[in-house]
């Protein structure tokens, strides 16, 4: 362990303690400063989370053998459904801009906090009653929804199960998705201070800038289609019936006219946290900085312009075909240039591979597999072949977990300390890396072997002929939560015992280190004057 | 956090987002209408005009009455005229309740002659009106929800412009709630063409 175990009285209390005599449970939960409240949204995400693994591990296990019966097919259909709707809606969607969005924004930009801080509240209110409504579809009832998270109908308006409750559940989630969007476009807007130029704003700002934007203009065309679903069901509409008249193609193009630019609310602010983090630990200036700043906001985007992608197999004639393709090819390219731009930063970086770095370079490696993967799906021919099969499933999570989860632990890695005062151990903080690269390869990379040769998603049972790849995969699934208990036991054992950071332990040059860890419940003393580049090191340097 | 500072720019610049999100809200559904008016042309037209027209022509005038109303109790605290602010408020919101009730007249018919969503009588009906109907009871009812909030809104601001909360200079509530209005007002611009006057 640390030898400076037993220097707490050095960490000044900060945001984390209490103000002004109001103490206790009651001063979080009603709180409006942007510090707590992303801390409130980590607590539940990082506690959803673990309900998603737990799901998933049970459906891996459920797997290993052909012929296995520990789930039977009722519960099976729940248990991917629920992992695939508390994963998206509840953790993924809200991860990073929600917990990391809210803590920085306002200390990136040098405010106070975001502009409307109560309304930030309001946000965090409607995500724990649209979590806890979704928990209630599971118990109440005739059982939980067993539609898949795309809730595609005509089934999810005939099946008996609890899905009424689990639309309504995500409507809340997409308004409170909305607002956060709306409260920071505004803060970006309006809160910079005095010398914050749109060209000093960092590059996690930029992203959490096109993300929101994401959120406020597609969002509610899910809230429309999960509110449409709900009216179906309850009030008998029929707009999506084929007996009376109705067209379910229509429902997956609203579907997916929010859920494509949504995986872009996923994935978005985890590259603008690997932005932030590589020119600090290669201790060299961004490389392309506008080409990342212009690439995120043309994601956002040509993003919202290719989501008939998913339908390929659906019946829309051969010109959308052909269109939406050319479409997602087009979507690839701003991705490529982030990618390359990174690796052109990192070129003759003085590189430190801390953890939080380890991380990012895990991210780009599972996302360049997960992107040029994508495109074999986005390319009108193989897709058909590889159409919702165990290659989609793969593609997917080596993009999203690979992406944004292993983004989320590289800001958890690199905020860590200035969130809680306190370091973890890096070694094992390095370790837990590698455990977890290694199990999510192991799980996921047998999928696209089994997709190719044909494995359907979503299916009970399978041939025997797919048991090894099958096989594989669950042992992985197990190396992966091995890895992310290490991983969270170790910044558990930072946050208990850790040695104090210090404002600046990595000796990056955003306006969040300039103050101590954890930062005051005001932010900054004065309003800062900004005179220098997020990524200006020489310039920080001269300064200390 | 101790000096509350009011960013008059910032909070038109989120209502203005905000109106955004109502309006993709509300896209979805026009994007469905779009499409089954394309495919049931003569369902539609023929389903059109069994709607009331002149209920429906008389709520136009109402809600687009109720939003000049609107616009005088703003420009009227501009000017420092609570008194007229107020009644221009009241108005407004009475107007609101008209709309609603004369809908309500209106939807009762429809039920009356056996049209509500899922009816029997619906689904008897030559193909394509039976999804006519879907979606006037949906848009509309949506929008009504929405005026329905909006009265609620108002009636809270003229609260609050009677307790001198919101006064000459602080009107941004009243101002964001305005632009709620006309947008509520905006949307029954296009239903009210898209449901009646098609024949
Ligand atoms: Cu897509």
């Amino acid at each position: 362990m640390n030898q400076a175990a037993t220097l707490p009285q050095s960490i000044p209390p900060g945001y984390l303690a209490s103000s002004q005599g109001k103490g206790g449970l009651a001063s979080w939960l009603f709180t409006t400063d942007h510090k707590r409240i992303g801390l409130l949204y980590l607590a539940c995400i990082l506690t959803l989370f673990a309900v998603g693994v737990c799901l998933g591990l049970i459906m891996r296990l459920k797997l290993i053998t052909p012929g296995n019966q520990l789930l039977t097919p009722q519960t099976y259909n729940a248990v991917f459904t629920l992992h695939g709707v508390i994963m998206i809606f509840m953790v993924v969607i809200p991860s990073i801009p929600a917990t990391f969005g809210n803590f920085l924004l306002p200390l990136h930009l040098g405010a106070q906090d975001v502009s409307f801080p109560r309304l930030n509240l309001f946000s965090w209110w409607l995500y724990l009653i649209g979590s806890l409504v979704a928990v209630l579809s599971i118990f109440t009832g005739s059982g939980a929804p067993d539609t898949g998270w795309t809730f595609y109908v005509p089934f999810s308006e005939r099946t008996t199960t609890n899905v009424s409750v689990a639309v309504l559940a995500v409507f809340i989630l997409g308004f409170s998705s909305i607002l956060t969007g709306l409260n920071f476009v505004t803060t970006i807007h309006q809160m910079r201070a005095r010398g914050m130029t749109w060209r000093r704003l960092s590059l996690f700002v930029w992203s959490l800038y096109a993300t929101a934007w994401v959120q406020v203009l597609a969002t509610p065309v899910l809230g429309i289609t999960v509110l449409l679903v709900f009216a179906e069901r309850v009030l008998n509409l029929g707009l999506f019936d084929p007996t009376r008249g109705g067209d379910p193609l229509l429902y997956q193009h609203l579907f997916w006219i929010y859920s494509h630019p949504a995986v872009y609310i996923m994935i978005l602010p985890a590259m603008g946290v690997v932005s932030d983090i590589i020119p600090v630990f290669a201790r060299k200036r961004i490389f392309g900085y506008k080409m990342i700043a212009f690439s995120s906001l043309t994601i956002a985007f040509v993003g919202s312009l290719v989501w008939a992608h998913h339908m390929f197999t659906s019946g829309i004639s051969d010109f959308a075909v052909l269109l939406f393709s050319f479409l997602t090819f087009i979507v690839a390219v701003p991705s490529a240039i982030k990618v390359f731009n990174w690796l052109s930063t990192l070129y003759k970086g003085s590189i430190s591979l801390e953890p939080p770095l380890l991380y990012t370079l895990g991210f780009i490696w599972m996302f360049s597999v997960g992107g040029l993967t994508g495109l074999i799906q986005g390319a009108a021919g193989p897709d058909i072949h590889v159409h919702d099969t165990y290659f989609i499933v793969g593609h997917f999570h080596y993009v999203i977990f690979g992406g944004t989860g292993l983004g989320m632990f590289a800001a958890l890695h690199y905020w860590f300390p200035k969130m809680f005062g306190r370091m973890y151990d890096r070694r094992r903080a390095r370790t837990a890396f590698w455990i977890i690269l290694a199990g999510m390869n192991l799980l996921y990379f047998p999928m696209f072997v089994l997709g190719m040769e044909g494995m359907p998603r979503r299916y009970y049972d399978y041939l025997p002929e797919f048991a090894t790849g099958q096989f594989i995969s669950t042992v992985g699934s197990w190396v992966l939560a091995a890895g992310l208990g290490l991983m969270f036991w170790n910044l558990y054992a930072g946050l208990r015992r850790g040695a104090p950071a210090g404002p600046n332990p990595w000796g990056a040059a955003t306006l969040e280190w300039t103050l101590s860890s954890p930062p005051p419940h005001e932010n900054f003393e004065h309003e800062p004057r900004v005179d220098h580049g997020p990524y200006d090191f020489a310039r920080e340097a001269s300064h200390e | 956090m101790s000096e509350t500072h009011k960013d008059y720019a910032g909070a038109k610049l989120g209502m203005w987002l905000f109106l955004f999100t109502e309006i993709t809200l509300f896209g979805g559904l026009f994007l469905l209408y779009s499409v089954y008016l394309h495919r049931y042309q003569p369902a539609f037209h023929q389903a059109a005009a069994t709607l009331d027209t002149f209920l429906g022509g008389a709520n136009t005038v109402i809600l687009i009455t109720s939003s000049l109303c609107m616009a005088l109790a703003i420009s009227a605290l501009q000017r420092g005229q609570q008194a007229r602010c107020k009644l221009m408020l009241i108005l407004t919101v009475l107007m609101g309740l008209g709309f609603l009730v004369n809908k309500g007249f209106e939807w009762s018919a429809k039920f009356d002659h056996g049209i509500y969503p899922g009816s029997e009588h619906l689904r008897g009906l030559p193909q394509g009106q039976d999804t006519f109907y879907s979606l006037y009871f949906t848009m509309t009812g949506l929008h009504g929800i929405h005026v329905l909030i909006g009265v609620v809104l108002l009636s809270v601001v003229l609260l609050l412009v009677a307790r001198q909360r919101v006064r000459q200079d602080d009107f941004i509530i009243l101002e964001n709630s305005g632009l709620y209005w006309h947008l509520v007002d905006l949307v029954w611009i296009y239903l009210f063409p898209l449901f009646y006057l098609i024949t």
